[in-house]
């Protein structure tokens, strides 16, 4: 049962992920950009937690955690350069 | 255990749904404030369910608790705001329609992203952290 | 006992981080973690000449059980929207919300908790810190969204933080 709920899953986060390409490819803005990468490193936790479950293993939640805390420090350093011009000031 | 096996199913399916719905949004909705607002919410429930589902697997089907989830959970859910208001200020000060189509503070001075010196001298909030 | 730890909070939060961070709670776990939030607070306490204040530690825990409830019915109330509203019906506007708030930690956990909250994102702070920017998704009344702000989030962090 939990199988199929994994295979359901991954297969929901992979088109969430084809929506988060379209707006990263569409833009308009380079802000839009930096929001739709957030979102799909977001998308890739997800899938890596899934992943976890359906192998029965708890190898992956250090990746799923470096994904996090990468991902927060790209899209606050991207949006610091965007604001000040300047990521260490 | 059938019913726990149900529940973390039904858990790993919501929070598929919720970062569905969190993309989704992103790629609808037509300008970025309101897109803004998908994946900031959507998706911090959409991975705080399944990192629940998770837990409750390793600890009722596998038999050893792991607690190490609750750092993804927490850690998200401390950082999704702040990327958001990164995102939003960022906007604010580079985009001209969007800075007239904000409202009036309600006090002397204007927003903190717009005069960045005033924010500086002028602010009325107490602190507890030095800055240098 | 407070010349040890000068960051009481601080020091419990580091613990609590290794220990989950580690994922055993064993002797040996428990005894580093205490080990880490006794030696950081003191390699790092020229960054913290005060230390925040909180009046009310069970208050934390009835606010956390709010907005743990609040996330969960703004998720479906979001998820309604965005599924079944085409984006350009949603009437979505700036509100100003004048805050009664003045040390850093408690704007920083309302921002925070507006952020995460029915449909509205915190988007800036007036430049002298006394009010708050937010974007709402969906709204016919800014007033009673201001209102609901201040009462239901604002009104609790105050009894919490001052």
């Amino acid at each position: 049962m939990i199988d199929i709920a994994c295979i359901i899953a991954t297969a929901t986060i992979a088109v969430a992920s084809l929506l988060t390409l379209y707006r990263l490819t569409r833009g308009p803005g380079v802000l839009d950009r930096i929001l739709a990468l957030d979102t799909l490193v977001i998308n890739t936790i997800g899938l890596i937690v899934v992943i976890g479950l359906w192998f029965r293993t708890t190898m992956y939640f250090e990746t799923a955690l470096l994904f996090a805390m990468v991902g927060f420090v790209t899209t606050v350093a991207l949006c610091k350069y965007l604001l000040r011009g300047n990521i260490i000031e | 255990m059938v019913i726990v096996e149900v529940v973390i199913s039904l858990l790993v399916l919501v929070g598929s749904f919720f970062l569905f719905v969190g993309s989704l949004g992103l790629a609808k909705l037509p300008d970025l404030m309101r897109r803004l607002h998908g994946p900031t919410k959507a998706t911090t429930l959409g991975i705080g369910s399944m990192l629940i589902a998770s837990m409750l697997y390793f600890w009722a089907v596998e038999g050893n608790p792991s607690i190490h989830e609750l750092l993804i959970t927490l850690f998200l859910f401390l950082t999704a705001p702040v990327t958001a208001q990164m995102i939003a200020k960022a906007h604010i000060l580079r985009e001209t329609r969007e800075r007239k189509a904000l409202p009036d503070t309600g006090r002397s001075v204007g927003w903190a992203t717009l005069d960045p010196a005033e924010a500086d001298e002028r602010s009325e909030v107490t602190r507890t952290i030095s800055t240098p | 006992m407070a010349r040890l730890f000068p960051q009481p909070i601080l020091s419990i939060v580091i613990a609590l981080v290794w220990v989950l961070l580690v994922n055993d709670i064993s002797a040996g776990a428990v005894a580093l973690g205490i080990l880490l939030g006794w030696g950081i607070p003191k390699l790092t306490s020229r960054y913290w000449p005060d230390k925040p204040r909180i009046r009310r530690p069970f208050a934390v825990l009835e606010y956390f059980g709010i907005v743990l409830k609040d996330i969960a019915v703004s998720n479906v109330q979001v998820a309604y929207w965005v599924l079944f509203r085409r984006g350009d019906t949603l009437r979505s506007q700036y509100v100003t919300v004048p805050l009664d708030l003045t040390t850093a930690e408690a704007i920083t956990a309302l921002a925070g908790t507006i952020t995460l909250t029915p449909g509205t994102v915190s988007a800036d702070l007036s430049a002298d810190g006394r009010s708050l920017l937010v974007h709402c998704l969906e709204t016919t009344d800014p007033a009673a969204t201001v209102a609901q702000i201040k009462e239901r989030y604002e009104r609790r962090l105050k009894e919490i933080f001052e």
